[in-house]
């Protein structure tokens, strides 16, 4: 099995990465506070006022290892990689399929046939784990209807009517997002989706680890050959990684969402990490943030069965997994692709 | 006769000899994974990065030699080609800025040991075919340096290795040209292989992804 290696994050203003041989080192004030080999890492995520030195880039090109540039709060701001590798021709595949209607509904359709279905499991679980009487009434009809839209989903060959029913389960599970949070209610509620600013805490908390996923979706499908951004469920927009944000359509609920939940309920962060600008933003502090990549990483290590491969592996793997199937599906060797379906 | 852009890596004669899936995935797919066995193959042959020679006493010994052949079209570096200094004037080559005739000998090192097939051998045939054709001279043999058993083995290029070799150079093009990756069978040598995380033979031999997600979503949503 490959290994899940470390992102390193770096959070601190006016660090300076650069390499020593193997080694790559994080200077603060010229002082070398962390020291690591490159061959232990996947990615380095620099948050803010971090400079890396050129040569410290061509390394991370060189051995494939993903360095973003995010800024403080967390917003994609740009990616340092090496000459384009992969086989040009399963890319070339991708794009007939993707340009090919009924060819990229039967790939999109299992992506929301697996968004639907995890979304379904994360509401089961809180009902199987904690159901009280008022949220069964609550989340028991939204499980339901999301199996409908599952059964829907499943039939439908027009990819409008596709996205259109995406869109329905994604508004059916927020709707009861908010009886999933069970402490800290009185600052940690959630009443809809908020990203371009998060309006409250529980967003911000969503849109920066959704950053987080995007970044590790485009290093996985970069990782086994495949273009990014040239996508089958999402629309074509310069600059926007579709086919990562395709990717991690099945992880949303099953990794991040249920991240940030236990986050606010085991009260691993709290109200005082948050601050609302002035134009009802709301950021999160440096130290909350630390704490949700340390959690983020954290969750990556946990195993996790894939029902498909039937092997167990590290939660921080099945996107390189997911994204392995999907050039398996491209190139020809399986019927379908398979999405991750978490049980 | 192939032209200069249109070369294959003499590298890949060896791929291909050990699965042809294998070569694919490296060549087309252009998937390639470091394991520990290929890290420690690269330490090894860091040596032959840096081209230089040297001599010892009546062998000069060059390193990191570039190699190309246009007949098969194959390009690649040896690790090492030993030149022998002969005394019959009518055999072997002459060398620029010394004098004398040498014989070449090219020395391959592998790092595990050595192999039951032939794959090792047609690579070191593969790079005597290059000498051959860029020094206009025949060479009759070379030898394999394996670093688990230290030990170096001779090989003679006889007419079998080499219509071996020039077989599997015809092979690696159809294979290359095709861009269609062979599909996955497993077997005992996958175990071994650096590539098995991206092949994952065991999982290719149950084709029917849509069957197991219908599968899924009857057992989930009744």
């Amino acid at each position: 099995m490959k290994k899940l290696l470390n992102t390193l994050y770096v959070t601190t203003q006016g660090a300076y990465l650069c390499h020593e041989g193997e080694s790559v080192l994080v200077n603060v004030e010229k002082e070398t506070r962390l020291r690591l080999p490159i061959h232990a890492l996947s990615g380095i995520v620099c948050f803010g006022q971090v400079a890396c030195s050129q040569p410290l880039m061509g390394l991370c090109g060189e051995r494939g290892v993903a360095l973003t540039y995010l800024s403080e709060r967390g917003q994609f701001l740009a990616r340092v990689h090496g000459p384009v590798s992969g086989n040009v021709l399963l890319r070339r595949e991708q794009y007939r399929r993707a340009e090919n209607p009924g060819h990229a509904v039967q790939i999109a359709r299992n992506m929301v046939i697996g968004k639907m279905m995890n979304c379904r499991t994360v509401l089961q679980r809180v009902l199987r784990d904690h159901g009280e009487k008022q949220d069964k009434e609550t989340l028991e009809p939204v499980v339901r209807r999301l199996g409908r839209l599952t059964n829907e989903a499943e039939r439908e060959e027009n990819m409008e009517i596709l996205r259109g029913l995406e869109g329905n389960a994604a508004n059916e599970y927020f709707s009861v997002f908010n009886n999933m949070i069970t402490a800290q209610k009185d600052y940690f509620s959630f009443q809809c989706r908020s990203r371009r600013p998060p309006l409250d805490a529980v967003n911000a908390l969503l849109s920066f680890v959704y950053t987080l996923l995007v970044h590790d979706a485009v290093s996985a499908l970069e990782g086994v050959g495949l273009d990014p951004q040239m996508g089958f469920l999402h629309a074509l927009r310069p600059g926007r990684p579709s086919l990562a944000l395709d990717l991690m359509e099945e992880f949303r609920s099953c990794l991040a969402d249920r991240l940030v939940l236990s986050l606010i309920n085991l009260r691993q962060i709290d109200a005082k990490g948050f601050q609302k600008t002035e134009s009802g933003a709301v950021l999160m502090n440096d130290e909350t943030r630390k704490t949700v990549l340390v959690s983020y990483q954290k969750r990556k290590q946990e195993d996790i069965l894939h029902p498909f491969l039937e092997e167990t592996v590290p939660f921080g793997l099945l996107l390189h997994i997911q994204a392995l199937l999907l050039a398996r599906h491209l190139r020809g060797d399986m019927d379908a692709y398979p999405p991750f379906i978490w049980r | 006769m192939y032209s200069e852009d249109n070369l294959l890596p003499l590298s890949a004669l060896q791929h291909l000899l050990f699965c042809e899936r294998q070569c694919a995935l490296i060549h087309i797919e252009q998937q390639w994974d470091e394991n520990v066995l290929t890290v420690e193959g690269k330490g090894m042959h860091k040596r032959s990065d840096q081209s230089q020679t040297e001599s010892r006493g009546n062998i000069r010994l060059a390193r990191g030699v570039w190699l190309k052949c246009l007949r098969l079209g194959l390009t690649g570096r040896a690790d090492l080609v030993e030149f022998h200094r002969i005394d019959s004037p009518g055999e072997g080559v002459a060398l620029a800025n010394i004098s004398g005739r040498w014989r070449p000998f090219p020395v391959e090192d592998k790092h595990g040991r050595p192999k039951k097939d032939l794959m090792d051998k047609v690579q070191l045939c593969g790079q005597a075919l290059c000498l051959e054709e860029m020094l206009n001279v025949r060479i009759a043999s070379g030898a394999l340096f394996y670093g688990k058993t230290r030990h170096r083995l001779d090989v003679v290029f006889d007419d079998d290795l080499r219509s071996q070799t020039e077989k599997a150079a015809r092979r690696l093009r159809q294979l290359l040209a095709s861009g269609a990756t062979p599909p996955a069978v497993y077997e005992k040598k996958c175990d071994s292989c650096s590539l098995y995380e991206q092949c994952r033979p065991k999982l290719l031999q149950q084709n029917n992804a849509s069957v197991w997600l219908t599968r899924m979503i009857r057992e989930a949503v009744v």
